[in-house]
């Protein structure tokens, strides 16, 4: 189980590379799906079962689609990108890493991060996260709604092709 | 059981690798795609805490985060579109004209 934990955490990371690195944008999608196939395993690791198929569902089968296509569409995957300036890669490298320390820092100095009562396997299970979000969080729950109806009506409009 | 320091390990690292690629790439599709890895490394981290904690709450605002990050994509997206249909790149330094 421990070795499974870094397994997938090296994949994740070395994938996550591979999304910055890669010089062709269908590598990086390519990618960025296995860095979600990654992180949708540390769920199920994590006990939260319900969540890794939300997750694979929403990221995998929908977002990644919609990146895939907008690249194939525009043919994006023949475009050569301009770089930057070595100075400012290597700036934004050691932007990028210095953050990573202060967030470190930060988060294990927030407080006791011991676990507080002994982990409960169920807290994942669609039981209990159903109780929690149409009891606690019902009304966050139809505002998205609302969100979500928002973005699809933007999107329509944005992406139609204006009648002259 | 995996000590919570490595989530936070694991999930500070995922999370400035997607800064580092915002700040380095000049691909407009390739700045929403370290977007998304930026919002997954917070979920990561979010569940890990819901499950040390034994609270169901934090997993719920995976739940928000991912619509916030599926409506960003589709919107985000439109956007790109519209502005491939104007002028046939995804540079985003030659959008830098729209500051004028």
């Amino acid at each position: 189980m421990e070795i499974l934990f870094y397994l997938l955490a090296i994949v994740a990371i070395a994938s996550a590379l591979g999304v910055v690195l890669s010089k062709n944008p269908v590598y990086s999608v390519l990618s960025l799906i296995c860095t979600f196939f990654a992180i949708a395993a540390q769920y199920i690791l994590l006990n939260a079962q319900f969540l890794a198929a939300v997750h694979i569902i929403v990221y995998a089968g929908a977002i990644m689609v919609l990146f895939l296509f907008v690249i194939m569409l525009l043919n994006l995957n023949i475009l050569v990108e301009t770089q930057r300036f070595t100075t400012a890669r290597l700036t934004a490298a050691f932007t990028g890493g210095l953050l990573c320390l202060v967030l470190i820092a930060a988060l294990r100095s927030a407080g006791d991060i011991k676990a507080a009562n002994p982990a409960n396997a169920k807290i994942g299970l669609i039981e209990n996260l159903g109780m929690t979000l149409f009891n606690q969080y019902l009304l966050p729950f139809e505002v998205s709604s609302l969100l979500f109806l928002a973005a699809m009506v933007g999107a329509v409009v944005l992406a139609k092709k204006e009648i002259a | 059981m995996i000590p919570l320091d490595h989530y936070i390990y694991l999930s500070s690292i995922l999370f400035a690798i997607g800064v580092t690629g915002v700040l380095m790439r000049r691909n407009m599709i390739v700045l929403f795609m370290c977007i998304e890895l930026m919002l997954n490394a917070s979920n990561l981290l979010l569940v890990a805490l819901s499950q040390y904690h034994s609270d169901s709450a934090a997993q719920v605002f995976v739940f928000f985060v991912m619509l916030v990050a599926a409506a960003e994509a589709a919107v985000g997206l439109a956007i790109l579109v519209m502005l491939y249909r104007n002028n046939p790149t995804t540079q985003i330094d030659v959008w830098n004209r729209l500051k004028n």
